[in-house]
């Protein structure tokens, strides 16, 4: 022990190491009371931040960013023990970080701590975030499976409807005229380099701000934020009532950052990393890419609004709600801070919050995406195996039919179930809606035969919800 | 940390002054320029982009495909590097319409790019995306797809039936 800590006044007295991280580290804290675990989460983004470093790198080690052996290595990496861990940590950690930078900016945004004179931080952790959600996009396609593949062209096809340079940023993002060897290693640029440069530098402003104006204190209703005497306040608060961040406040960063660590690893090790889809080969046409859970509420958003108005939200959407969060601190720059003097921050956050989780789960059953792989009606849903009513029911499944229209169960949810058609709908009109289509719902006029309409009648007609007693049908 | 702080009995002189504002600028200057000659060729090759040929691609021969039929062929990007793998081939709908007539269909809906499905049974193109459906001569049936389907020329060329490899229809 001795000689160590000899080494250790040698090696500070040669940098002043000490003297740099000793005062910071000891700097002055408002004490937080109650809220003090609601000052966790910032230090739990940057944990989760580290999380992703590490795996990162070791990810990188064995995965080969190119187009045609992206697919390969990571088959190769999930096969091996340790590398189906560090897959799983790193996906987790992903969700970790998003959901973490969430909450925290939800927590400055309840508390109002981005009001003087605070706005830049707020600024920084506004760009932080995007930051976020820009690897969680890369991230998700370096796996470079199917979706991953699909997702590029859905990302090129979005950007394609930006006006005047939509053409030439689809032409950026593919790296050319089509998705080929230059792609992959665009994205693992980005994601690897590019961002996460970003990323450390915004964070170290971050932390610099939070150093030079101080870790906001407690909101206080008697104490709303005055720009000309807020410094000196809060300076003698701390002078009053300050306690050192190390030890007394960052304990409880590092319990909480230490559960998320062991939360991550815990559920990579137990569930392991997501599963790999299909190889990204275009010529493989069944697939249907979906985005990771995180985006799944914007997909939904953008799947169920009307037509006219896509354009507008997938341009003007995300401008909107970015120039929203970057006037936020100068529009609101003084005032109350306490969540119980602006009812309305508690309003949006709810509304956002239930947005999230209501329209992720909309997008988790994607109703408006047709069945493609749903299987011919059985038996036990048809009720007969020869005769009109069955040819009508492989005719409901071969024309589509069953893709979109829910049947006892089986198909998909994009237009009427049509279970029990024969108790809404008599034949005249179930023929109207067949050959005239309708907004989703293409017309058949030409592409059914007689027969075919015939037996579709019969087997729609005789779908009850209480069975009917027809022997004649099922021989005729 | 100790601030040192230069001794400055008396003011400087204006031709002090005057020179301290050159070298100023000269490191400004020195540091633009040098950031400015290593950046551009980077951003230059980043944004780079490659226009690529167009080129007929052969699908296959003319007998391979039945009239009437609409099948799925898979043909070389124009532009394929070596490493792109399985990346580099571009699928189609390919339809024989007479003994010499085909017709190409890119693959991408027109309304976000998820690849479209043939249902042979129905004569329909479906999207398994958001359910977008295009009629057998690539029109919008239904759904929210803005545009018809791109089709990519085709032709045939010594008995072999040819796409003219294109780009990625952006909508």
């Amino acid at each position: 022990m001795q000689i160590l800590k000899r080494a250790w006044n040698w090696l500070d007295d040669l940098t002043g190491l000490s003297a740099l991280i000793g005062p910071v580290m000891r700097h002055p804290v408002p004490k937080a009371g109650k809220s003090a675990w609601f000052y966790v989460l910032g230090s739990a983004t940057l944990f989760a931040f580290l999380i992703q470093v590490v795996t990162g790198i070791a990810l990188a080690t064995g995965y080969v960013p190119s187009s045609g052996e992206a697919y390969s290595t990571l088959v190769f990496i999930s096969g091996t023990d340790f590398g189906r861990i560090v897959r799983g940590i790193h996906s987790f950690g992903a969700s970790a970080m998003v959901i973490l930078i969430g909450l925290h900016a939800i927590r400055v945004y309840l508390m109002a701590s981005y009001k003087y004179p605070r706005q830049v931080n707020w600024l920084t952790g506004v760009v932080l975030l995007v930051l976020t959600l820009l690897m969680a996009f890369t991230g998700q396609l370096l796996r470079w499976d199917q979706t991953g593949y699909w997702s590029v062209i859905i990302a090129a096809e979005q950007a394609g409807r930006l006006p005047f340079i939509g053409k030439w940023l689809a032409h950026f993002i593919l790296a050319g005229d089509t998705i080929g060897g230059a792609t992959l290693s665009r994205f693992f640029a980005a994601h690897v380099f590019f961002i996460p440069a970003f990323i450390f530098a915004v964070v170290a402003f971050h932390l610099y701000l939070v150093l030079h104006n101080g870790i906001s204190e407690p909101p206080k209703t008697s104490e709303p934020v005055d720009p000309r005497t807020y410094r000196a306040q809060y300076h003698s608060l701390l002078a009053r009532n300050g306690e050192p961040f190390w030890p007394d406040a960052a304990w409880r960063d590092m319990v909480f950052g230490f559960l998320v660590i062991l939360t991550v690893v815990g559920l990579a090790i137990v569930i392991g990393p997501p599963a790999l889809g299909n190889p990204p080969d275009p010529t493989i046409i069944d697939a249907s890419p979906r985005p990771e859970w995180y985006f799944l509420w914007y997909y939904a958003i953008l799947s169920i609004i009307p037509k006219w108005s896509e354009d507008w939200v997938i341009i003007l959407g995300p401008v909107l709600f970015g120039i929203l969060l970057l006037i936020l601190p100068f529009i609101a720059n003084k005032g109350q801070r306490s969540p119980s003097r602006r009812p309305w921050s508690i309003i949006i956050t709810v509304f956002i919050l239930f947005m999230i989780a209501y329209y992720g789960a909309v997008g988790h059953i994607a109703p408006w995406s047709p069945r493609m792989d749903a299987p011919p009606l059985p038996e036990k849903v048809v009720g007969v195996t020869s005769g009109p009513i069955a040819d009508g029911a492989k005719v409901f499944h071969d024309k589509g039919c069953e893709y979109c229209h829910k049947m006892s169960g089986y198909g998909g949810l994009r237009g009427p179930d049509l279970s029990y058609a024969g108790d809404n709908l008599n034949a005249a009109q179930i023929t109207t809606r067949i050959f005239s289509g309708a907004k989703n719902m293409p017309s058949y006029n030409g592409n059914m035969t007689p027969k075919e309409l015939q037996d579709l009648l019969a087997f729609l007609e005789s779908r009850h919800r209480h069975p009917v007693f027809e022997p004649s049908l099922g021989v005729k | 940390m100790s601030e040192e702080v230069l001794p400055e009995k008396t003011p400087p002189s204006s031709e002090l002054m005057g020179r301290r504002k050159f070298l100023t600028r000269l490191s400004i200057a020195l540091g633009s320029i040098g950031a400015a000659i290593v950046s551009i060729p980077s951003i230059a090759f980043l944004l780079g982009l490659r226009k690529t040929p167009q080129i007929w691609q052969t699908v296959g021969k003319v007998e391979d495909f039945k009239i009437g039929d609409t099948v799925s062929v898979s043909f070389q990007d124009p532009s394929s590097l070596p490493w792109a793998g399985v990346t580099s081939q571009t699928a189609a709908w390919l339809r024989r319409t007479g003994e010499q007539q085909f017709i190409a269909f890119s693959i991408s809906c027109t309304h976000l790019g998820c690849p479209v499905r043939w249902l042979a049974e129905a004569d329909l193109f479906m999207c398994p995306c958001h359910g977008g459906v295009f009629y057998a001569n690539g029109t919008v049936a239904s759904g929210p797809p803005p545009r018809p389907l791109s089709q990519y020329p085709a032709r045939v060329h010594q008995g072999q039936v040819q796409i003219l490899a294109s780009p990625v229809p952006i909508t």
